[in-house]
Order: C-alpha cells, then structure tokens, then sequence
C-alpha cells in the first residue's frame, strides 16, 4: 500500500498564511513540497476567497506560491498518521495517502462559541462564519447584523459587512472600555498594527461600538429575529437578521496531539527554530499561540526554512518572531474571557449541539471523559471542536488524548486502499 | 453580472453567483440544514468545515460539509429537515 503513496520532502497541513509562508520557504532549497487543506480553496479563514487580494501581504506571498514548484491539495482533510511520516486523508473522491521527510503543522484556529438561551437557532454564527458565508455567496446586503464576543476580528468582520451593504446594528464587544485602551497604546510598539485600527475606525463611522457588552439571549421562532445585549446593567433588545458571535479564537490542535506533540497550555509547543516535540515535526501560526497573520507569516517562514535545511536563515528571523509574540500575548490578555460570561449559559441552554446536551445534564459529570461517556457530550461529528473550549471555560474541563480518525471519515475511507493523489501547482489556481 | 449557475435544493431550483458554496445556496433557498436530535432546525455555525451544523446530502453523498463544497451546475442536495 506505501508504494502506492506520494512521497514528499515537506507536508505543510493547512493552507492559510502560516502554511503558504512553510510551504514557500521549504521549496526555496529545491525541495518536494505539498500543502494540504480542508479547504476548497488555499488562503485559510483570513484570506479565504481573495484570489485577487486587497491585502499586498496577500498578494506577495500568493504570487510566491504560484511561481513556486509547491503542489497543492485542496479539499484534502489529514485523518490519521497510521506510522510515522505517513499520513492518510480524505478528498471528496475518496482516500489518499502521503508519505513525508518534515511535516509542518500550520492547522490555524476556529472561532470560539460560549452557548446563552437561543444560540442554536439559526442565523446566530460565528463572527469569522458570517464573513465566510458572505464570502461563499451569502447576499448581505441591507441585512442587520449585530456583531458579538470578543476579539480583533469583531471590527474586522462588522468593517467587511457593512462594507458589502450589510446594516451593523451593532458591534459588541466584551472586554472593557479601559482592557481596549490599553491594548490601543501598546499598539504603539506595532506601527501597522494602529494603522489597521484606525482604518477600522474609519469604516465604521456610525456604528454602534459597545464595550462590556455582550449578548444574554437569542430569540426566534426557529430562525433569530432578535437579540438581547447587556449593556451597562440595562439588558436591551436589538432586532436583527444575523448575530455573528464568536469569542477569539481556540487553536486547531486535534493533528498535533494525534502525531504525539506536546502542548502547553493548550498550544503546541514549540522551539526557536518551530520544532514541536516530535522530530520532524514543526508547527506555525496559531496552534503555537493566537497572534494574528503577522506572526503566522513569520513562523511559517522559519519553520519552512528550518524544514528545508536553512537553519541559519530560520535563525535570523527569531527576533522578528520575539518581537510579535509580545503582541500576541497583548491579545490574550485584552480579550480574556470575564468571568460573568458563564452565567450566559443556563441549565436549560445546550451545550453540544451535535447530540443536545444541555448544561444540567452535564454538571453532574465531573470530567469531560465521564460527561462524554454517559450523556454523549462531544460524541458527535464535531467530536467536542465546538462544546470542549465551552466546557472548559464553563465547568474547567480540559479535553482528553485525541483518537484517530480525527474528524468523521467515511467507513469504505478507512477501510479501501488510497488512491495516487492529483495535486496541482499554484499557477493554474 | 457573472453568469449565475442553476442547483437544486430539496427539489427547487435556485440561482447563483458561481463560487457560491452550498451551504449558502441553501441558505438563499431558505431551506434549514438539518434537524437536531431534540427536533431544533438548524443552519451553519462556523462556516469553516469544524461544526458539521451545515450538513446535508449533496449528489447522493449524505453527511457533506456544505460550507465546503462550492456548487457545481445542475448539483442536487437535500437536507433532511
């Protein structure tokens, strides 16, 4: 069955900015480079969709990748490393296999949901998920939208919608008026960074900006018609089509943990030049720490150089890196979650969304292991991705050792032989 | 104007922009993508392939993540709520 898989130098797994940047760098020494993502299309969430980008950091390395030699698989979903530099996959026309000298794990982040009454009906999505969906074709246009959680990308996102006729009733944002100053001045030690800001700023002239506001129900029959926000002590209801909620970001670790490498604090630890624990193995962007594309870019690049023999190189950009950490743990600390977000969550309020299990049924439970076991929380398709940050945040459960396969795979997949995979370079995207 | 591209969901015929993925398509269709264990309907959450809110049954393959899969012309899917 080996002899039937593609053989690479350097697998990078996921395609957005930390992954073109591995992929490019690593092809930079001549060697046999593949990217491959879940996605349809490369650019991860950050620059999905944008063939003809807007952002020139977007546009350079796309157009690095494309005069690059890297092969791309898109649709192309890891499942499993069934030994040591092989991994199998799934594509929508079946299995395939890869085999790999270096693996870089550039896997990214997904947004984080804390459950309140109302926040399974349709039309309440994550804040990146409605960006997503108006990307994929979703009409927004004289919509009302009301933006929540926390996290830079509320602005982000609440800019790009009403920047395609959406009406942003509101954004509302949970950290404090006093967290966000202080974050606004340690910007200063990040020029670009302000400047994105005050861009921001700009675009969202007469939107309502809340802070130390967050959203205590959805309401809807079957489909959100409306929201209640608290804001300074007095709970208001605000009438929408869409409430995009999503609370930061949780890093995509499920890979990581299943090739064995070792996290810390819930990121994949790594060294100066991305090495995780595992030889062979790096890993860059934000499974490694929540820093924005940025740092994604700049560990991408070493980890690539590093993974295609350039040590000395990688080396030089360790203080570019040193330098951008100090932002993201800027970020970890301005949105941190406050603590009166779980009583957001009511006994009545479900919790897994796979299987309808709500937060009475899982209090009595006390571990995720024992809550998965007897009430079926996290056994579902999303295998606990979106209830296991929600239940550790809300009852300080940590999740467990992750199982192949690590996301649902069709049973003929795990069964049949792979088929040789078809990639294809950048230049016919 | 691009030329818009014809699917089907849940027995109708919808228009839209190519690149358009399915879980869009059906929510232009207003058809939910599925229903929950407990009877709630449902439509997608994160939009990035994680929660498998979003699934339904596209050219007779069931379970298809279709904020995943951009639609194809003449595509069939069907969600089961």
């Amino acid at each position: 069955m080996r002899s039937s898989n593609s053989q690479f130098d350097v697998i990078v797994v996921g395609g957005g900015p930390a992954g073109i940047a591995s992929a490019v760098s690593a092809a930079q020494s001549g060697k046999r480079v593949a990217i491959a993502d879940d996605n349809p299309a490369l650019g991860g969430q950050i620059w999905r969709g944008e063939t003809v980008h807007s952002d020139p950091a977007a546009r350079a390395w796309i157009s690095k990748l494309r005069e690059s030699a890297v092969l791309l698989f898109p649709g192309t979903r890891v499942f499993d490393q069934p030994v040591p530099g092989t991994l199998n996959a799934e594509t929508l026309d079946g299995r395939v296999a890869f085999d790999y000298g270096k693996l870089i794990l550039a896997t990214g982040a997904r947004e984080r949901f804390l459950p309140f009454p109302g926040w399974t009906l349709q039309n309440v999505m994550g804040a990146g998920a409605l960006q997503a969906l108006v990307k994929a074709g979703l009409p927004i246009q004289g919509k009302r939208v009301v933006v929540a959680g926390t996290g830079p990308l509320l602005l982000a996102v609440a800019s790009y919608l009403k920047k395609h006729g959406a009406i942003v009733v509101a954004v509302c944002e949970q950290a404090s008026r006093a967290s966000l100053a202080a974050f606004a001045l340690g910007l200063f030690a990040h020029p670009g960074k302000i400047a994105q800001a005050w861009e921001l700023r700009g675009e969202l002239a007469g939107v309502d900006l809340l802070t130390s506001a967050w959203p205590l129900t959805a309401a809807g029959n079957q489909i959100l018609e409306s929201v209640v926000i608290s804001s300074k002590r007095t709970p208001k209801r605000i009438a929408c089509d869409y409430l995009a909620c999503g609370f930061h970001l949780v890093p995509n670790t499920e890979l990581a943990s299943l090739v064995g490498c070792r996290l810390e604090g819930g990121f994949v630890q790594v060294d100066d030049l991305q090495n995780t624990s595992v030889p062979n193995v790096f890993c860059a962007g934000e499974p490694t720490g929540i820093g924005g594309v940025d740092l994604a870019l700049l560990e991408g690049q070493i980890a690539g150089l590093a993974a295609g023999g350039h040590r000395a190189a990688a080396e030089n950009l360790r203080k570019q890196r040193a330098k951008l950490r100090s932002f993201a743990r800027s970020l970890e600390k301005t949105f941190q979650l406050r603590p009166e977000l779980k009583r957001l969550t009511t006994p009545e309020t479900i919790v897994c969304r796979c299987e309808d299990v709500t937060l009475s049924k899982l209090r009595p439970h006390g571990s995720w292991r024992a809550a998965k076991l007897q009430s079926r929380c996290g056994m579902g398709p999303c295998q606990g991705r979106i209830c296991g940050p929600a239940t550790q945040f809300l009852l300080g459960w940590a999740a467990e050792s992750v199982r192949p396969p690590v996301l649902p795979v069709k049973l003929r997949n795990l069964t049949y032989e792979s088929d040789q995979p078809k990639g294809e370079l950048a230049s016919v995207m | 104007m691009p030329e818009q591209i014809a699917v089907t969901v849940n027995g109708a015929t919808v228009a839209v922009a190519p690149g358009t993925s399915v879980a869009a398509a059906m929510m232009i269709a207003g058809a939910s993508c599925r229903s929950s264990v407990s009877g709630e309907l449902r439509g997608p959450l994160c939009g990035m392939g994680v929660c498998f809110e979003c699934r339904a049954e596209i050219d007779g393959v069931a379970h298809s993540r279709s904020c995943q899969i951009v639609c194809v012309s003449g595509m069939n899917i069907k969600t089961d709520a």
